[in-house]
């Protein structure tokens, strides 16, 4: 029973927890989306904790996508040992650069009161959430050897079945308790989004690269100021 | 040729007395609330000294600015691939100990405090943490300190300057100081826009005035980096970004900024410049030896009539031109030549420009022991200022002294004509000499003097009409509201489902 819960219900009640959720904040609440850096009141060991948590989880969660989108590929990649040990180890080894990198977050939040200061309640919850994913990611990877060769067979079906709205979860519900962990934290972290900070990741600043430098906005053009009289819509006001 | 207008601003610091009254006004209107303690979108410093945030000069620390490279300029410490690889820690970021931790007085406790043996004292306690602190640091620290081991001699300027230069600084007799309002320059080549990841940060087209959209605003803190002028600020509780708005509001509606407006000394202008938007690029890469003839080459004469032309052509409306043909601003910086930006090698090219002071001559102390300041001539000549003209070069003109020897000169010939107007008592010939020697006239001296020592309030602030009635449709076309019912009530009156 609570295999259809965690492996059914929760991921579609992400699903539109994270659409609804989002667009209302991003709709009503933008003053409230931000990074919400800290790095203003502590600089130093935020470097230590930042830099490696960030690119360790990036190149996981690329990982992940990878198996995900192209799974035939990975295992044409793991067919040869030798190669999937490379794989293997390069992916423990972003897994533990992340947990180093949120361990020393952690800490560093813990240690200063200016920290403490800009903490919430639901900063706390991302911690929660944060160490118990990484955490169980690393407990699979050594316990449940060897991920990258049961993924694409086990795991890849079951999303695609989520994603086509016909969840099969024969194969999940016969998975060992740490790797169910790691899927239903995986799922609570992305219901957090519109609650959290986890917010950031959506307002990423690709746009930047394909803009100009410069940005110069005419709050209303005087060369093509509208007529009262003529009903149809002129320049309107770019900035509200 | 692409002509926009831009508010612009003169400081004329011979007349700036440190008072702190325009940071203050600042600081009431716009920075007195959460997590905008410690920001000082005004601020006055004691030349020479580190200032706020310390060594905001030195861009090996702060990388901020522009860097030439060939015909074009990059940004030193952020921009699309530099930024975006340092978004999870920003390394040149100042913290907020580069500035100051803000604080206050537990006054309550003066009346609250149990009975005892001791007077009841208000403790400082910081603000941001609620704890008793013992102030280190705060944003005028280092005010008139401009003898001092840890400030002035860490001054970044100093970097040009030859070891007896500096020496000759910190001698009791040849101490000297002068201050330095300092502000957003609301750049025609902002670095802080074009660092801006999310787009938040954006200059108005209609002014020139550069504002920080507080709702697209991510707290990517790029801005913060690159501003060489460390005039955006991060607000550490909200987690946006925020930077002097040259007082939007009462600048629309006719009023002098409130930093200006309150300036005890009346060392402030305010007015309109146009400008050429093609050349900005082009002036922002020139060589080091034509920064400056390039940045200021680029605001044109509102009384050519092939401007105007042009200027209409574009948009701009007459009583804009109007304001720029009376502005204090261009008769400062074009006319005259008088005023020069605050570190045009940051290639930004600032719209805020300094009249540099006239300092004091080398004083000595002579057989007797005592102190002599007197010199042959009535007023001490340039050469002789206690402040290294290479000094002023690095804070003004990118190290070009030949300019700032001539602004020096002009100030001198104004002082010296009505020295001899009003008193008399000088040869005629220093006097003629002096104005001969940088090509002035009398006419153009007395209109210095004038709008230096007597000017009204309205030839400080020629602030240009908003056309209230027009900027309504800046919000919303009146058409579309036109017929639609109740006040406050702003949907088109269509048949509901």
């Amino acid at each position: 029973m609570s295999n259809y819960f965690f492996f059914i219900g929760l991921p579609y009640a992400t699903i539109v927890i994270v659409l609804v959720g989002t667009i209302f904040r991003y709709m009503n609440f933008g003053f409230k989306i931000s990074s919400l850096s800290s790095q203003f009141l502590e600089g130093k060991e935020l470097f230590y904790g930042s830099r490696p948590f960030h690119w360790g989880l990036l190149s996981l969660f690329l990982g992940h996508l990878i198996a995900f989108l192209f799974p035939k590929s990975l295992m044409v990649w793991n067919s040869v040992p030798l190669r999937m040990l490379i794989l293997e180890v390069v992916a423990l080894g972003f897994g533990i650069t992340a947990l180093y990198g949120l361990g020393m977050l952690v800490m560093r939040r813990f240690k200063h009161k200016r920290l403490q200061k800009v903490t919430t309640k639901m900063d706390v919850l991302v911690y929660v959430v944060l160490l118990t994913q990484v955490i169980s990611g690393l407990w699979v990877a050594y316990f449940a050897r060897w991920g990258s060769a049961w993924f694409p067979t086990v795991l890849t079906p079951y999303l695609r079945s989520l994603f086509v709205l016909d969840p099969d979860i024969t194969a999940v519900a016969a998975m060992p308790l740490s790797v169910k962990i790691h899927i239903v934290s995986a799922f609570a972290l992305i219901g957090l989004i519109p609650f959290t900070r986890f917010m950031h990741f959506l307002v990423y600043p690709f746009p930047y690269l394909f803009r100009s430098y410069q940005y110069v906005i005419w709050n209303w053009d005087r060369k093509k100021i509208r007529i009262s009289r003529k009903l149809v819509n002129g320049v309107r006001s770019k900035n509200n | 040729m692409d002509i926009r207008s831009q508010i612009a601003m003169v400081f004329h610091l011979d007349k700036c007395i440190g008072c702190h009254t325009c940071s203050i006004a600042c600081k009431n209107i716009w920075t007195d609330r959460k997590g905008a303690e410690y920001m000082w979108w005004n601020n006055v410093e004691t030349k020479p000294g580190t200032g706020y945030p310390s060594k905001w000069e030195d861009q090996d620390i702060y990388k901020g600015g522009w860097e030439k490279k060939g015909d074009t300029v990059t940004l030193k410490g952020a921009g699309k691939f530099k930024g975006l690889k340092v978004l999870f820690h920003n390394s040149n970021m100042p913290v907020i100990d580069d500035y100051y931790e803000p604080w206050t007085y537990q006054y309550e406790h003066l009346f609250e405090a149990e009975e005892g043996d001791d007077q009841p004292v208000a403790r400082p306690v910081s603000l941001i943490t609620g704890d008793p602190i013992t102030p280190k640091s705060g944003p005028n620290w280092d005010d008139d300190l401009s003898g001092s081991e840890d400030y002035a001699k860490n001054d970044v300027n100093f970097k040009n300057l030859t070891k007896a230069e500096q020496e000759a600084m910190f001698q009791l007799e040849r101490m000297t100081m002068h201050y330095l309002p300092r502000m957003c320059n609301h750049c025609l080549n902002p670095a802080c826009v074009a660092a801006c990841p999310s787009g938040a940060i954006y200059k108005r087209g209609e002014d020139g005035i550069v504002l920080i959209n507080q709702k697209k605003c991510r707290g990517w803190r790029m801005c913060v980096t690159a501003c060489p002028y460390k005039k955006s600020y991060y607000n550490w509780s909200t987690g946006k970004s925020e930077k002097c708005l040259l007082c939007y509001p009462r600048v629309e509606s006719g009023q002098a900024p409130a930093c200006m407006h309150s300036c005890v000394g009346r060392i402030r202008y305010i007015g309109v410049m146009l400008y050429d938007a093609d050349k900005i690029e082009a002036a922002s890469a020139s060589s080091n030896d034509d920064l400056i003839k390039n940045q200021l080459d680029i605001y044109l004469d509102p009384n050519d009539p092939e401007v105007i032309a042009a200027a209409r052509k574009n948009g701009i409306a007459d009583s804009t031109l109007e304001s720029a043909q009376k502005s204090p601003i261009y008769k400062f910086v074009r006319k005259w030549g008088l005023a020069l930006p605050l570190h045009p090698e940051f290639r930004t090219l600032p719209n805020l420009f300094y009249v540099p002071p006239l300092l004091p001559t080398m004083a000595f102390v002579n057989e007797e022991g005592s102190y002599e300041t007197t010199s042959e001539s009535f007023w001490g000549a340039i050469e002789k200022s206690r402040l290294p003209m290479s000094y002023l070069a690095s804070l003004f003109s990118a190290g070009n002294e030949e300019v700032i020897k001539n602004i020096l000169k002009k100030l001198m010939a104004v002082r010296l004509h009505r020295r001899a107007e009003t008193v008399g008592d000088l040869p005629e010939e220093e006097s003629k000499g002096a104005m001969k020697d940088v090509v002035m006239d009398k006419d153009t001296a007395d209109a210095i003097f004038r709008l230096t020592s007597l000017p009204l309030f309205d030839q400080r602030f020629v602030i240009p009409p908003a056309h209230r009635e027009e900027a309504m449709e800046m919000l919303e076309s009146t058409a579309d509201v036109k017929g639609n019912t109740g006040f406050g009530f702003k949907e088109p009156p269509v048949r509901g489902l």
